[in-house]
C-alpha cells in the first residue's frame, strides 16, 4: 500500500478548472456526479421540510399547524420530491455516475454528453415541480390516481405530473448510459464475473429504468389526453380509473427496486471491504439483482387488492410477490455470511451497512405481510404501509446512500470526513429512524389511516413518539451535511486507498485525474480479493482473526470414500 | 458497431409496404365479421386482424428503419426484451379485466 501524499502537481478532475462554465458544460462523469450530489441534496431538504411540517401537525389529534388542504399538498410534495427527485436519482446519479467508469477501468461513460443531458432533464423536471408547488401545489399524493388527477383535479396536478414526466427521461438516459457503458467500456481483463457487485446492481437498475419508466410517461400522457375529452380513465367516457393504477404501478413497483437495487450494490462493497472477505456467493448475489429486476415487473397488482381489481388477478400478484422475497433474502443472507468470521472494522460506512441490513430486513418482511391479501385488506392505506416502505426507502436506501457517501467521500473529494462526528451521527440517525417509524407499524395496525391531518385521541401517544423520533432523525441528517461541507476545506487529505480496499477505484489517486487512470488498467483479479490484501498488513482498529479458523471456510472436510 | 449502409430502394419498399398496410387497416375496419360469419363472438376477428396488421407495421419499422435487422445479437436481445415487457404489461393487466366477472 502506498502512503505517498497526494501529488499536488498533477491536476485532478476538481482542480483542472473551476469556472462556472467548466461545471455547467462538463461531460466528465465525476463532475456530473457532483452536480447530481448538489441538486439531490437540495431536493432532499425540500422533501424533508415537508415531512417536518407533517410530523408537527400530527403531534396532536387536532388541526393545529395546517388545514386539510395544506396537509394534502404537504404529503404530495413530500412523496413526489423525495421519490422522483431524491431516491430514484440518488445512488445512481451520484455514486453510480462517479464510480461506474472508474470501477470498470474506463475513461468516462459511453455517452458523456447524454450523461450531462440527463442532469439537465432532471433539473428542468425539478424546476417544473417547484413551480407547481408555488402555483398551488397538488393534492393527489405522489400516486396521481385518477380521478383525483383528472376529473376532480383542483390544483396544479398537471404541472407537477409534467415535471415527473421530464425527470423520467433523465432516468431513462442514465439507464441507457449505464447499460452501454457496462457492455462496451470495460478495461482489458474486466470480465463480467470480475465486475464489482455495485456494477451488477446498477446494470439491473438500468434495465428497470429503461423498461419501466416509459410506461409512467405514457400514463401521464394519457391523463393529459383525457383532459382533452378522450375517455381512458373516466367511466363517464367509457374509461376505467383502475387502468391508471395498472399503468402507474407497472412502473412504480419496479421503481422501488430502482431505489433499492443500487443500495444493494453499495452494501456489497461496504460489507466486503470492512469484513476483509470475499463476498459470499458472488454469482448468486449478482444473479439475484437480475432476478429482482425481472420479477419486480410481475407483482404490481399487490398495490390494488382493494381497488376493485379481480380477486383472481390479486391471487396471482400475491403469489409472485412472495417469490421476490427469495432473491432479496439471498442477498441479506450472503452479506451476513460475508461478515461471519470476517475481520470486522467498525467504521462509519460499516455502521450504515449494519443499519441497512437490519432495517431492510424489517421492511422486506413487513412487505410480505402486505403481499398477503387478507392482511393487506386490514392494513391497507394505514400507517403500517407507511412504516413498511419507509423501512425500505429510508432505512434501506438512505442508509446505504449515506454509507456509500462516507465510504467514497475520500475518493470523490480527496478529503477524509471526521470519523468521531460521523459515528455519532450514524447512531443518531439509526435511533431517530426507528423511533420515527416503528410506532407507525403499531398505530397502523391499530387502524390509523394515512393521509389525514387529524386522528382519534387514542393514537396520540404513538404519534408523539414518532414526531420525537423525526426530530432526532432530522437533526441527525444535519450533522453529515455540516461536517462533510467542513471536511472539504478542513478535513485531512485522503490517500489513494484509505480503507485498504481491493476495488479498482482505489488504485487511482484521490481525487482521480480527469480520465480516471494514468493509463488503462489491465485487470487480473476480481474486486473482492481481500484475502490477498489482508495478509500483508494490519490496519488500526481491526481485530486479528483467530488463526486456524479461516481455512475451515475455504476447505470443506473431505468425504471418506468407503 | 459499423454503420450498415442500406440502399434507398429498401426504405422506399418498406415505406410502400407500410402504406399498403395502412390502407388495409382502414379497409378492414369497414368489414363487420360478426355479420359475415355464422358463429357468435366473430367480432373479435376484427380486433385480431387489426392487431396483426399493427404488429407487422411495428416490426417493419423496428427491423428496417431502426436497423435492428443489421445489428448485433445483443441489440436483438434488447429489442425483443422491449416486446416481452410490453407483453407482460398487457397480459397481467388483462388478467384483471378478463377475470373480474368470474366472481359474481
Ligand atoms: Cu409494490
Amino acid at each position: 500500500m502506498s502512503l505517498a501524499p497526494l501529488s499536488l502537481h498533477k491536476p485532478n478532475y476538481l482542480s483542472v478548472s473551476n469556472t462556472l462554465r467548466s461545471w455547467l458544460l462538463t461531460t466528465d462523469h465525476k463532475r456530473i456526479a457532483i452536480l447530481f450530489l448538489i441538486s439531490i441534496t437540495f431536493f432532499f431538504f425540500i422533501g424533508g421540510f415537508a415531512a417536518v411540517l407533517m410530523r408537527l401537525e400530527l403531534m396532536t389529534p387536532h388541526a393545529d399547524v395546517v388545514d386539510k388542504e395544506a396537509y394534502n399538498r404537504l404529503f404530495t410534495i413530500h412523496g413526489v420530491v423525495l421519490i422522483f427527485f431524491f431516491l430514484v436519482p440518488s445512488i445512481p446519479g451520484v455514486l453510480g455516475n462517479f464510480l461506474i467508469p472508474i470501477m470498470i477501468g474506463a475513461r468516462d461513460m459511453a455517452f458523456p454528453r447524454l450523461n450531462l443531458a440527463s442532469w439537465y432533464l432532471y433539473l428542468i423536471g425539478g424546476i417544473i415541480v417547484l413551480t407547481s408547488i408555488l402555483i398551488g401545489g397538488a393534492d393527489t399524493g405522489w400516486t396521481f390516481y385518477t380521478p383525483y388527477s383528472s376529473v376532480y383535479s383542483n390544483s396544479a396536478v398537471f404541472t407537477m405530473a409534467v415535471g415527473v414526466f421530464v425527470a423520467g427521461f433523465s432516468s431513462i438516459l442514465t439507464g441507457l448510459n449505464f447499460i452501454v457503458t457496462t457492455h462496451t467500456m470495460r478495461a482489458p481483463g474486466m470480465t463480467w464475473f470480475r465486475l464489482p457487485l455495485f456494477i451488477w446492481s446498477h446494470y439491473a437498475t438500468a434495465l428497470i429504468m429503461i423498461l419501466g419508466t416509459p410506461v409512467l410517461a405514457i400514463a401521464v400522457l394519457m391523463v393529459a389526453v383525457e383532459r382533452m375529452g378522450v375517455g381512458i380513465f373516466d367511466p363517464a367516457l367509457g374509461g376505467d380509473p383502475i387502468l391508471f393504477q395498472h399503468l402507474f404501478w407497472f412502473y412504480s413497483h419496479p421503481a422501488v427496486y430502482i431505489m433499492v437495487l443500487p443500495a444493494f450494490g453499495v452494501i456489497s462493497e461496504l460489507v466486503t471491504c470492512f469484513s476483509r472477505k470475499r463476498i459470499f456467493g458472488y454469482t448468486f448475489v449478482a444473479a439475484a439483482s437480475l432476478a429482482i429486476a425481472v420479477l419486480g415487473f410481475l407483482v404490481w397488482g399487490h398495490h390494488m387488492f382493494v381497488s376493485g381489481q379481480s380477486a383472481y388477478a390479486s391471487m396471482v400478484f400475491s403469489i409472485i410477490s412472495f417469490t421476490i422475497a427469495v432473491p432479496s433474502g439471498i442477498k441479506v443472507l450472503n452479506w451476513t455470511a460475508t461478515i461471519y468470521k470476517g475481520r470486522v472494522w467498525l467504521t462509519t460506512p460499516m455502521l450504515y451497512a449494519f443499519g441497512f441490513i437490519g432495517l431492510f430486513t424489517i421492511g422486506g418482511v413487513t412487505g410480505l405481510f402486505l403481499a398477503a391479501m387478507a392482511i393487506d385488506v386490514h392494513v391497507h392505506d394505514t400507517y403500517f404501509v407507511i412504516a413498511h416502505f419507509h423501512y425500505i426507502m429510508v432505512g434501506g436506501t438512505v442508509m446505504a446512500y449515506l454509507g456509500g457517501i462516507h465510504f467514497w467521500w475520500p475518493k470523490m473529494t480527496g478529503r477524509m470526513y471526521p470519523e468521531g462526528w460521523a459515528v455519532f451521527s450514524a447512531i443518531l440517525i439509526f435511533v431517530g429512524f426507528n423511533l420515527t417509524f416503528f410506532p407507525q407499524f403499531l398505530v397502523g395496525y391499530l387502524g390509523m389511516p394515512r393521509r389525514y391531518h387529524i386522528y382519534p385521541e387514542e393514537y396520540q401517544a404513538l404519534n408523539i413518539l414518532s414526531t420525537a423520533g423525526a426530530s432526532i432523525l432530522g437533526i441527525g441528517y444535519l450533522f453529515p451535511f455540516t461536517y462533510l461541507l467542513w471536511s472539504l476545506r478542513r478535513g485531512p487529505r485522503a490517500e489513494s486507498n484509505p480503507w485498504d480496499a481491493a476495488g479498482l477505484e482505489w488504485q487511482t489517486t484521490s481525487p482521480p485525474p480527469t480520465f480516471n487512470f494514468e493509463k488503462t488498467p489491465i485487470v487480473t483479479q476480481e474486486a473482492y480479493a481481500y484475502e490477498l490484501v489482508s495478509q500483508e498488513d494490519d490496519l488500526p482498529g481491526r481485530p486479528n482473526p483467530t488463526e486456524g479458523e479461516i481455512p475451515v471456510l475455504d476447505a470443506p472436510p473431505q468425504e471418506d470414500q468407503p | 458497431m459499423s454503420a450498415h449502409v442500406v440502399p434507398i430502394r429498401v426504405y422506399m419498399r418498406v415505406f410502400a409496404a407500410l402504406m399498403v398496410l395502412f390502407v388495409l387497416t382502414v379497409a378492414i375496419a369497414f368489414v363487420d365479421f360478426q355479420h359475415l360469419l355464422p358463429f357468435t363472438g366473430a367480432a373479435i376477428i376484427n380486433d385480431i386482424v387489426a392487431l396483426l396488421i399493427a404488429f407487422s407495421k411495428a416490426a417493419l419499422v423496428i427491423l428496417f428503419f431502426m436497423h435492428v435487422r443489421y445489428s448485433s445479437r445483443l441489440t436483438w436481445l434488447f429489442a425483443i426484451a422491449g416486446a416481452v415487457w410490453l407483453a407482460i404489461l398487457l397480459a397481467l393487466t388483462l388478467s384483471d379485466y378478463f377475470t373480474r366477472h368470474w366472481l359474481t
